[in-house]
């Protein structure tokens, strides 16, 4: 590994998004949109808009990297310049690191412009502190972005990829406890959601959201590094300098 | 043993050992033999011609050499060492047929990204972008270039490491005789600076222009040899008749 090469690429990746000014307005705006609509769907009901929209403010980054990253590794793949790279004096980690330096500074954007709009113009009201749900945001992020570098690689075309949003994120989203407790679920469900990483996400926001126990909310985030670190780890296996 | 070692050159620099040696590479892509047996070598500051039909393996042969293909059987060793070992990543230079640059930045901000990959000095930017002939356009996203200007770009990366082998997959479609002529000249100056040169084509009138020819058909080497000696062997005018000659006479 090689900080300069990883410290390129990051800057590399940042300026490809900076060409992509239409994609950067969706990253940025979609979120603070949605809580918007939220907030005024629940008009009537100010304390599920606390409730959850906590929680979202930390999700968003999650889906949103998932999608771009898995989008943007799928081009390296295809268009030969990943093959390139895998034929220089490039570590595996270098790349890896180099998209994970890139997006977590697109996701604490994008997190903090969401909590602004959230907390400072929706009146989003929530018992813990603001920061560490900006924080996990920004992990959650990082982990979305390990995924798609992970599952890009089981993707042949754009097509592909954008339909691994609804086919990865969504189960993780109903199974999460943000829509149903998750101690109201069948047996089976509830069983499976200890084996998502989002759940772990969503505790730990839930968590920080009602100013719960601190030592849950380190817990479900170490939970979260651990997975992001497993997905990068699978994500390098994928990343081959010989291919047939 | 050889005991001139310690004078610090390596030994391929100096022809003792050669810029490729293959033996007996076997390579399967799906459920067809991509190169059957094949055995050669190339002698460092050469420029060698890699030429035959599309689908004959000469792509497969290039991945082989640079280390980027999964081989079946067979030895490929570059620069003395296994291709595609950690050391070589920074001496061989691989641009493939398809340019491999990112659309979305600009040259020079390709060659900047892929210069820090390399480790290379910022001044050799300057000279790749000279060497070909972008200069002036190196502010242009590299989405609105021409298709030949595109593979120039991606050229210039290659040149960026300044490495002692450049293995360059049909550098040379789409481009105007002038800039074809120039970039052989480029070749060839490369060459004598003691740079090896693997430059595959199906255009046979630049089979010329190279010091030995490979030719390749149906992932065997037809022919090894120079482009005059070929050209007596076969007595045919052009390298196509030549081509014919051998295919007919197998």
């Amino acid at each position: 590994m090689n900080l300069r090469i990883t410290m390129a690429t990051a800057l590399r990746v940042l300026r490809q998004l900076r060409r992509d000014p239409r994609t950067l307005a969706l990253v940025f705006l979609v979120p603070p949109m949605l809580i918007t609509l939220f907030r005024y769907v629940f008009n009537g009901q100010p304390g599920t808009f606390d409730r959850v929209g906590g929680p979202m403010v930390g999700i968003f980054p999650f889906s949103s990297m998932f999608v771009v990253t898995s989008i943007a590794m799928l081009r390296e793949r295809t268009t030969g310049t990943l093959e390139r790279l895998m034929s220089m004096p490039l570590a595996k980690l270098d790349l890896l690191l180099g998209y994970g330096i890139a997006f977590a500074s697109v996701a604490a954007a994008q997190a903090s412009i969401t909590s602004a709009v959230a907390f400072g113009l929706l009146g989003l009201h929530v018992q813990g502190a603001v920061w560490v749900v900006v924080l996990l945001a920004v992990a959650n992020a990082v982990l979305g972005m390990s995924l798609g570098l992970f599952i890009s690689a089981f993707a042949r075309t754009e097509f592909q990829a954008v339909q691994f949003m609804p086919a990865v994120v969504f189960p993780q989203l109903l199974l999460c406890g943000l829509i149903v407790p998750r101690d109201r679920m069948e047996h089976v469900l509830h069983a499976v959601s200890y084996a998502l990483p989002l759940t772990w996400a969503y505790d730990a926001l839930a968590h920080a959201v009602r100013g719960g126990s601190s030592g849950i909310v380190v817990r479900d985030a170490l939970i979260v590094v651990g997975v992001t670190v497993a997905a990068l780890a699978l994500a390098a296996t994928t990343l081959r300098r010989r291919t047939p | 043993m050889r005991t001139d070692s310690a004078c610090g050159e390596p030994p391929y620099a100096r022809g003792v050992v050669p810029a490729i040696e293959i033996e007996r590479l076997r390579v399967v892509r799906g459920d067809t033999i991509a190169i059957d047996g094949v055995s050669l070598t190339v002698e460092s500051g050469t420029v060698t011609g890699l030429l035959g039909p599309s689908g004959s393996g000469k792509t497969t042969l290039m991945r082989a050499i640079v280390g980027v293909q999964v081989v079946e059987g067979g030895r490929v060793i570059v620069l003395g060492g296994p291709a595609g070992s950690p050391p070589l990543r920074a001496r061989v230079g691989y641009v493939t047929q398809a340019p491999s640059v990112y659309l979305d930045l600009t040259i020079r901000e390709n060659l900047a990204y892929f210069a820090s990959v390399l480790g290379a000095p910022a001044e050799r930017i300057e000279r790749a972008l000279d060497v070909v002939g972008l200069r002036g356009l190196e502010r242009r996203i590299v989405r609105t270039l021409s298709g030949g200007e595109l593979s120039r770009a991606s050229l210039a990366t290659a040149l960026l490491g300044e490495p002692e082998l450049l293995v360059l997959d049909e550098p040379t479609v789409g481009l105007d005789p002038v800039l074809r002529r120039d970039l052989w000249r480029t070749f060839r100056s490369l060459a004598a600076k003691g740079t090896t040169l693997l430059v595959s084509s199906h255009v046979m009138d630049e089979a010329d222009r190279c010091d030995r020819l490979l030719l390749m058909r149906e992932g065997t080497i037809l022919a090894d040899e120079t482009p005059r000696s070929l050209r007596e062997r076969t007595g045919g005018e052009s390298l196509d008749e030549a081509f014919l000659a051998l295919v007919e006479a197998r």
